[in-house]
């Protein structure tokens, strides 16, 4: 074998960090290890593919994850928390010993109380409560997890956001799609490992809910353009065919192995890889878009039109995505914050999401995906008990940022399924039971995917940092 | 198992022993959290044998050079240190690389730009023995190196155009980009440097460009989120400000001690508060930069106004007299004023407010909507009569306000009074000044779509403002009784009142005081105690009030109406009174704990006597010979920009958790060396660029990958895929299509559509022509919350916080940029063109010059043969003025000049095309 098979032979073994691993002997028993190996070796030759699948702590129950991120914040008092006790006090001040010390967004501590305007029901043998906004949901009444109390530290939106994909209020630190990434890899070469979609408003966190912080830049969220294509420079420049496009990289690839022989830098070996995997990209990602040719009856279910940009067209492709071996999927629909006339707001949102997302859960269950897929349903916080409204800033009606108690679901990925966790008080303003912190989330998300929160770890600044921080309780009442 | 496997295998179980023994040196007489943790408290620790403190807390010595065997290899003293340890290890330094080689090297390394084919000529026709120096001394002296550097440095010093967070607005930061640039052309000595853009203002009296260079603290990021505390915000600012200091000069994740003592390094919790009370004594203004243009207009202005006004006295014997009968006529006709104390404000919109001693309101936080801000405070008067608002300059607001426009503006269209949810109405208002068409009585007129606008026009708009506001009748008030007063801002979005101070008065028919405030207060002072200049400010005052000088005055006016603004920069303020720091339990900035002074973290040397104890002190104690950490900090970021690695592999973390280094007397005495050769960046590079180390090939042979899998011993050089903004750079360059203009505004190359939606705000991007839309990487406008995505995908940092390593990715998603992204298609193009015209006239010259121009080096036959195959291969599809042919061949056929025949240069694009995408091209070999 000359040199330059030996290399390429190594660096096609050294591909699949799993073949590594396995004809090794070395077990993946901690990942720090790993990431000292990334920083040690792969740092200077990057000759291993950091997105190749691996193995977690332990055989987790899902091995993906579909994030259905409500950004702005429902109100889960018009949508999950039915509160009887609220009518009573409907239009009267709220007590003053609760908001104490509390500084609202926008509200003064002296509101009123607002009960929903919405009729709530239960569904499903579950008995799940659900408001009349949502006509699909309580068709999966029974497969969804709705957790009522949940609590987050942040107030505001962009911190908020931040606070919920990153575990910490301040920019700067890996998102959750990209730690699941680092722990997983990924099971397609051919699209990114971690995609983000979107629909409704600009997203107040921006680009940071999806950065990988100070973890290697390969495990960020790619975003997908809503119309055209849906990765950047996806097409080829205009006039330059199919079979030109080849050509060239047949050649690009004849030149930069003969340079990959002359410097003998297994680097050279990736970039030939990275430049077969552009092209295969080119037809892979134009085929995962195309809905059109999904059943009808798919696209009727999810209310899906091909060709249109909306929220239950990104639901369907997160299904295609995650069955081409995506590992992480997020959408983002920025729509809920709803200042003002939060009843109208929330029904115009349902309108545009629930048949989505119930039908994704629906379709992913029938194609037994649901089992080892985790969705995930929920904003940055909740909202207030208190009405806001404010005639100069013709407002009414509407209810302000909360965060000591909202609702979020999943589905999936062995999550107690048809259950409701959690109860707040006759107000809604605080959990009284078992309330889950957003670091709690994370920890048991982390455990349905084989992980150990507090060694799923990443050394930086001489600190091996976590999703969680030094927080984080897996919340055994969520798990099947 | 293979070599290499086998390699890797060794590596692995290295690792986990070389992290215990680390584990051990951090009992370095600080306490253990751990311990304390399980019970064991402190004697845990106070048992352990004394340890040698860690190495980086400890000033650096220079040490000896070591001997080394092959001493001709030696050029610069770095290589007897790389030399000695490859000996150790039985290795042999690589050969001198080609001179092609060497020279892209350099360019791209000092530069950030590929030689030119006739800078490639000139070195290999040199055949002098210094030929390389000379080269070294050329690039060096290259305006844009201060590019290359200075972008450097930006990724520490986090720069961005916008401010982060939801609304993520445009800020206007470049001048600080701009200084950091110049600073490294002139070769600032690095501690000066650091001086400046730590405390730039607290220097004696600081020049503009000191104010500038203090942007480096401002990079951090502002939330201006509808209903955010400001003070929330602030605070995270300044744990920003101590992390990037912590990254950029000290090593140290001081910002691990923010929530609790940190775990591994001796900083304990109270110390990150001492540290954080150097950074939290200040106001955070827009600065204007002087402009030489400018500054020359706006002198000429004064000039011309100044004759006027001298024309006037000449002609006015006895306008002495008339002054000083104006001035006692002038008597503050105002009456007694009560300041409203105490009591809250609320705005619509959630904006929030600071407040000043002086009873005063400031509105922080968001500004972007109409807005009413409702104050309720106790009367300090039982009897009132009238109301007094005060709008007040303030350093905080733009252009020192006292409104919140861009320009300092604002609009007032009612003030509303209730007592008791009882309405009071106003008979009269008056003020000291309104435009025209905008008169106070809109103010009281009941009528929302109505304003008060104070702006005076330019150079005159921008100070202090009151209103007078009469009661129909006279009110009669309980002690302490609550009034509620409303400022209703309807008539124009996001112009705001800025700095205000309400007050209440019980005088019978108060009028505004008409006489501007800032001479109010000259004309309270002896008129024997006012300098020529304040005279004559007095003089001005009166003046405008003279009717027969209405001619005159017209004439004045028109000259302020061309004052001309220069740009703005972000810039630090210390402020007169020191606000008081208090640690944060947990790290929760609504649990303050005791209060702390300044101080630098106790484990390192102490502050040399009689430093400040502020934000110059701590400037000065960073770069004192003494500290053990800056120095070595820089010097092994610089290393890594060069070989990749840091001699440290951390550069952020010199803490006792951090890698050994590869070469820690090198470390050293390159530290050392800094220092004491007065902290010259240039010097530094010199010494390492003339190095035998730096020249040798970076030829990975299969027994070094074996002997040195990881290149940690440097017995070569390491072949390194350039930056983001490099890999544009190249491509424009070589396309000749790169714009050299150093420094203005950020500039906005073509974005793909679809990228913007995800911005909260809906961002705006005009896309740049001409000159500006082929400008270096470096100016692209950096959108915190949506990075510009051809180089986000080459991981640039994105800005959020202090980046001193950068990831380095090998990815698809590169492939598909350099293959298809606009920028990318336009540089082929160009350089498609390029060769087609300039390239000579046979193919394989046309190939030579293309190849040239992407990697400075000539093409071998292989690599001739095989784009010669290729362009024949392409030739056919653009054959005839196909489509294919006017697409490929240029992007806008209107800039193509009329001799370009399209079928024969759309191959050449082709070509092109493949050139750029070389492994080589976008590799600093």
């Amino acid at each position: 074998m000359n040199y330059r098979e030996e290399i390429n032979t190594e660096y096609k073994k050294l591909l699949t960090r799993r073949h590594f691993f396995r004809e090794c002997g070395v077990g993946l028993g901690s990942l720090a290890l790993s990431s000292l190996l990334n920083r040690n070796v792969l740092s200077q030759s990057a000759s291993a593919n950091p997105l190749a699948p691996k193995k977690p702590h332990f055989p987790g129950k899902a091995k993906r994850v579909i994030y259905l991120f409500q950004a702005g914040a429902p109100s889960q008092l018009d949508l999950f928390d039915y509160k009887p006790e609220l009518v009573k006090y409907n239009g009267k001040q709220v007590p003053q010993d609760l908001v104490k010390g509390i500084n609202y967004a926008f509200i003064k501590p002296d509101a009123a109380l607002y009960a929903s305007d919405l009729k709530f029901r239960k569904h499903g043998q579950s008995g799940a409560e659900m408001s009349e906004a949502l006509a699909y949901l309580p068709s999966v009444a029974d497969d969804i997890t709705i957790i009522r109390s949940m609590m987050t530290d942040a107030i505001n939106h962009a911190p908020g956001q931040i606070f919920m994909n990153t575990g910490t209020v301040q920019f700067g630190r890996p998102s959750i799609g990209s730690w699941v990434t680092y722990g997983l890899g990924c099971e397609t070469q051919d699209l990114p490992a971690f995609v983000v979609l979107s629909s409704g408003g600009g997203i107040s966190g921006g680009a940071s809910n999806w950065g990988s912080g100070f973890l290697p830049t390969i495990y960020q969220g790619v975003t997908f353009r809503r119309s055209g294509d849906p990765i950047l420079a996806l097409a080829t420049p205009r006039g330059i065919t199919r079979k030109m496009q080849r050509q060239s990289l047949d050649t690009l690839k004849a030149l930069n192995e003969h340079h990959l022989e002359v410097t003998g830098d297994p680097e050279i070996a990736t970039r030939i890889n990275s430049f077969e995997m552009a092209y295969r990209m080119q037809e892979s990602a134009p085929e995962l878009m195309d809905i059109s040719k999904e059943d009808k009856s798919t696209l009727e279910m999810y209310g899906a039109t091909p060709g249109k940009a909306s929220f239950a067209n990104n639901c369907l492709l997160a299904r295609r995505l995650i069955e081409r071996g995506v590992r992480f999927v997020q959408l983002f629909h920025e729509a809920w914050d709803h200042h003002s006339e939060v009843v109208k707001g929330v029904k115009s949102q349902c309108r545009q999401t629930d048949q989505g997302a119930a039908a994704l859960v629906k379709d992913l269950r029938q194609r037994g995906l649901l089992d080892d897929t985790i969705v995930i349903w929920g904003g940055e916080f909740g909202r207030t008990p208190m009405v806001e409204s404010d005639p100069e800033a013709n407002r009414a009606l509407g209810r302000d940022h909360h965060n000591k108690a909202f609702t979020m679901w999943v589905a999936g990925g062995g999550f107690k399924p048809g259950i409701t966790l959690g109860r707040t008080d006759d107000l809604g303003f605080n959990v009284v039971e078992d309330p889950v912190q957003v670091h709690d989330l994370h920890a048991t998300i982390l455990h349905q995917l084989g992980f150990d929160h507090t060694k799923l770890t990443y050394r930086y600044q001489g600190r091996d940092f976590r999703l969680t921080d030094v927080h984080g309780v897996v919340i055994d009442k969520l798990l099947a | 198992m293979t070599k290499t496997i086998k390699l890797l295998l060794t590596l692995l179980v290295m690792v986990p022993v070389a992290g215990l023994s680390i584990h051990r040196a951090q009992a370095d007489g600080t306490p253990d959290v751990d311990k304390a943790a399980d019970g064991r408290g402190r004697e845990g620790a106070s048992v352990k044998p004394e340890k040698e403190p860690h190495w980086a807390f400890v000033p650096p010595v220079r040490p000896s050079s070591p001997t080394v065997k092959t001493k001709g290899w030696v050029r610069t003293p770095i290589d007897s240190f790389i030399l000695a340890r490859l000996e150790s290890q039985g290795l042999t330094p690589s050969a001198v690389a080609a001179k092609t080689t060497l020279i892209r090297r350099l360019s791209l390394d000092l530069t950030g730009l590929p030689p030119t084919i006739e800078e490639i000529d000139r070195f290999l026709a040199d055949r002098s023995p210094d030929a390389w120096e000379k080269l070294v001394e050329r690039t060096l002296a290259s305006p844009h190196y201060g590019e290359r550097w200075g972008r450097w440095w930006l990724d520490a010093a986090r720069y961005a155009d916008t401010n982060g967070f939801e609304k993520d607005l445009p800020r206007s930061i470049w001048p600080y980009r701009d200084w950091v640039i110049n600073a490294f052309n002139k070769d600032m000595p690095f501690d000066r440097m650091t001086v400046e853009q730590l405390a730039g203002d607290l220097l004696p009296s600081p020049s503009p460009e000191q104010l500038v260079a203090t942007g480096f603290l401002r990079n951090s990021m502002r939330n201006e989120e509808g209903g955010v505390d400001p003070e929330q915000f602030r605070v995270e600012g300044l744990i920003d400000r101590v992390d990037a200091i912590g990254k950029a000069y000290l090593g140290l994740s001081v910002n691990c001690a923010q929530c609790h003592t940190h775990k591994f390094d001796p900083i304990r919790h109270e110390e990150y508060y001492r540290f954080y009370a150097f950074l939290n004594q200040d106001d955070e203004p827009e600065v204007e930069v002087p402009e030489a243009k400018i500054t020359k207009q706006r002198e000429e202005i004064l000039a011309k106004i100044a004759r006027v006004e001298d024309e006037l006295i000449a002609a006015t014997p006895d306008y002495e007299s008339r002054l000083a009968e104006w001035e006692s006529r002038m008597r503050p006709l105002e009456g007694a004023w009560s300041v409203l104390q105490g009591g809250s404000i609320f705005a619509s919109f959630g904006t929030k407010f600071d407040r000043f001693p002086d009873g005063s309101w400031i509105p922080k936080g968001d500004n972007s909507t109409k807005n009413v801000y409702v104050i309720q405070a106790p009367s300090p008067l039982k009897r009132i009569t009238a109301l007094r608002l005060e709008l007040m300059t303030d350093a905080t607001l733009p252009r020192n306000g006292p409104g919140r426009s861009p320009i300092g503006g604002l609009f007032l269209s009612e003030v509303l009074l209730e007592i008791n949810g009882q309405k009071h109405q106003f008979s009269e208002a008056t003020s000291d000044f309104s435009r025209l068409l905008f008169p106070i009585r809109h103010t009281i007129d009941g009528d929302t779509s109505t304003a008060w606008d104070i702006d005076a026009g330019p150079g005159i708009r921008n100070q202090d403002r009151k209103a007078v506001f009469v009661l129909k009748q006279p009110l009669e008030l309980k002690q302490g009784e609550n009034l509620t007063i409303s400022l209703v801002q309807k008539q124009q979005e996001s112009i705001n009142i800025g700095r205000f101070r309400l007050s209440v008065t019980d005088s019978v028919a108060p009028k505004a005081d008409p006489v501007p405030v800032a001479v109010r207060r000259l004309l309270a002072r002896p008129a024997k105690e006012r300098t020529a200049a304040e005279k004559r400010q007095i003089f001005s005052a009166w003046r405008d009030t003279v009717a027969e000088w209405a001619e005159a005055n017209e004439k004045i006016a028109e000259l302020w109406r061309d004052w001309p603004y220069g740009t703005t920069t972000l810039a630090l303020r210390s402020r007169p009174e020191p606000r008081e720091t208090r640690i944060f339990r947990r790290g929760d900035w609504k649990r303050p704990g005791e209060l702390v002074e300044p101080a630098t973290p106790q484990a390192l040397p102490p502050m040399a006597d009689g430093t400040p104890r502020n934000r110059l002190g701590l400037a000065k104690w960073i770069v004192d010979r003494g500290n053990p950490l800056t120095a070595r900090v820089i010097v092994n970021r610089v290393w890594q920009q060069y070989f990749g690695a840091g001699l440290v592999t951390t550069p952020e973390d010199f803490g006792t958790r951090c890698e050994q280094p590869s070469h820690p007397e090198l470390l050293d005495w390159l530290a050392v060396e800094f220092m004491e050769k007065g902290w010259s960046i240039k010097d530094l590079h010199r010494l390492i660029v003339n190095s035998a180390t730096y020249r040798q090939s970076s030829k990975v042979t299969p027994r070094l990958l074996e002997a040195d899998p990881t290149n940690r011993w440097l017995a070569r050089m390491p072949r390194i895929r350039v930056e983001s903004e490099i890999i544009r750079d190249i491509a424009l360059a070589s396309g000749g299509l790169l714009s050299r203009k150093i420094g203005g505004p950020s500039v906005y190359p073509p974005i793909p559509d679809g990228v913007l939606v995800i911005s909260y705000g809906g961002a705006k991007w005009e896309t740049s022509t001409g000159e500006d839309r082929y400008r270096r990487g470096m100016y692209t406008f950096w959108k915190r919350s949506v990075p510009y995505p051809g180089m986000l995908v080459f991981d640039m940092p994105n800005g959020d916080q202090s980046c001193t390593r950068r990831t380095r990715s090998n990815t698809p998603l590169q492939a598909l940029t350099t293959l298809n992204d606009t920028v990318f298609m336009e540089a082929a193009q160009g350089l498609g063109l390029r060769i087609w015209r300039d390239g000579g006239t046979t193919d394989a010259a046309r190939l030579t010059y293309g190849f040239r121009l992407c990697t400075g080096r000539k093409p071998n036959a292989f690599e001739l043969q095989q784009l010669t195959a290729f362009l024949h291969q392409q030739r056919p599809a653009f054959a005839g003025r196909t489509a294919s042919s006017v697409y490929v061949a240029a992007a806008d056929l209107n800039q193509l000049p009329g001799d370009v025949n399209l079928e024969e240069v759309a191959p050449w694009t082709m070509v092109a095309r493949l050139l750029l995408n070389l492994d080589e091209t976008i590799t600093r070999e």
